[in-house]
């Protein structure tokens, strides 16, 4: 065998470097043993790339080999060695994790605590609104019904039954007349809504010759709640009457919509 | 110094022969690892677990199957390739592409237990380009002559002789 030439062939660089099958591995480690040409061949070549990669090391590396031993547990040190590198890492991040977890959850519930309350305070609000109207609405109806008593305890006021006429006998109506202050206040409580088109219209009569005064129209009857209605009157009125009449009232009363009358009994 | 007794020594858990093949070899595989990783604190952290891989698979290497150097060398490329292949290393940015071990050279003067890093590094410089290519294919990331002459757009019946003859010239560079 040509020692040189298989040499030179330059397969003990590939040995070196780790690039044989493991046929030709065995046959070098065979032929080592036999040649010290060729061992002495591959220790050269293998110095020379130990020395260059020696030369790529970036630093000191001494201090590794403790670090190594310690986690190999050898070395005389029986130190327990829990990977310290690792538990560290371990528990920053999932402390970090949990922590950033529990506060995200936190925040969360307050948010969702926050807008709970806020819409509790805007019910609130909502419902205190309304309980101002409605208390504003008893005030008001108070007033109104207080002033109405007082109205009707004046001593100066006749009380004028209207009583239902002919087709409308259960229709019925009361004036109360204050002569003081020239109103009347009509409590129209027994008539019915009056019909689309229609309206009620009130009047004063004078009875000898019979001569009607209208008092005017009551266009809000239907929307009206108490059916009281307050209506000047200037008149000397005898009796007083109340017509349906077409909507916008009539010059005369329609007698045969003449539904309650009532005479003023003289004092 | 007998080496294949101190290989035996390390296999039967010998701490001092653990520490001595450490000594032979961390520097070199530090430059191998780092010259993957580019990274010194990476670098370091491979170095660990190489040596530490080296200790429990002690019993794997079988002098029929190559050096030793051989053997701890492919440990200390795989590991630090596979790191290299990591989430977290390819998050940090690094891109490996087109640096070759000659840099690390060029930026490494100033460490002084370095093995006559500063000579070593004017000489390499005078290899010729392909010659540096090959050695840091070949040697330092472990690719097939197959690879290697794909990459050198050689043909890959050459490698062994060009190999031959940069090797060659190292030689009288380092171990003059």
């Amino acid at each position: 065998m040509d020692i040189k030439a298989y040499i030179e062939s330059g397969i003990l660089e590939l040995f070196v470097a780790g690039q044989l099958s493991s046929q030709d591995n065995k046959d070098v480690q065979d032929l080592m043993l036999k040649h010290p040409e060729i061992l002495q061949e591959v220790l050269e070549i293998e110095s020379a790339i130990i020395k260059l990669s020696s030369a790529m090391s970036p630093g000191d590396n001494k201090h590794l080999l403790q670090l190594i031993k310690d986690k190999l547990q050898i070395g005389g040190k029986e130190v327990k060695v829990i990977s310290i590198e690792k538990a560290k890492y371990n528990w920053l991040t999932y402390s970090g994790w949990a922590a950033a977890l529990i506060v995200g959850a936190g925040l969360l519930w307050t948010v969702n605590q926050n807008q709970q309350l806020e819409m509790q305070v805007s019910d609130a609000d909502i419902e205190k609104a309304y309980l101002e109207v409605q208390i504003e609405a008893a005030k008001t109806d108070l007033a109104v019904k207080e002033n109405l008593l007082n109205v009707l305890r004046d001593r100066d006021i006749i009380s004028v039954p209207l009583g239902g006429q002919g087709d409308f006998a259960n229709t019925y109506a009361k004036v109360y007349w204050n002569k003081s202050n020239n109103s009347i206040y009509l409590d129209a409580q027994g008539l019915p809504n009056a019909p689309e088109g229609k309206v009620w219209q009130v009047w004063s009569l004078t009875l000898n010759p019979l001569t009607p005064t209208s008092l005017g129209i009551i266009d809000n009857f239907n929307d009206d709640d108490n059916k009281i209605f307050n209506i000047a009157n200037t008149n000397e009125s005898q009796a007083f009457a109340i017509t349906l009449e077409p909507a916008g009232g009539s010059e005369s009363p329609t007698m045969e919509q003449l539904h309650t009358l009532g005479v003023v009994s003289q004092p | 110094m007998d080496l294949d007794q101190l290989v035996r020594d390390f296999q039967k858990q010998d701490e001092r022969a653990f520490e001595k093949l450490y000594h032979m070899y961390s520097n070199s595989m530090h430059g191998v690892i780092y010259n993957i990783v580019r990274d010194h604190e990476i670098a370091e952290e491979v170095m660990q677990d190489v040596f530490i891989k080296a200790w429990h698979k002690a019993d794997s290497y079988n002098s029929s199957k190559g050096r030793f150097f051989t053997w701890i060398l492919n440990i200390a490329r795989n590991a630090a390739i596979d790191k290299t292949r990591s989430k977290a290393y390819k998050n940090s940015g690094k891109n490996l592409n087109a640096e070759f071990f000659v840099d690390i050279l060029e930026t490494a003067d100033s460490l002084n237990d370095k093995v006559d890093a500063i000579g070593i590094e004017k000489y390499v410089k005078a290899l010729g380009e392909k010659c540096k290519k090959i050695i840091e294919y070949l040697y330092f990331k472990g690719y097939t002559q197959k690879e290697t002459s794909e990459e050198l757009d050689i043909p890959i019946g050459t490698i062994k002789t060009r190999n031959r003859n940069c090797i060659k010239d190292l030689r009288t560079i380092v171990l003059k």
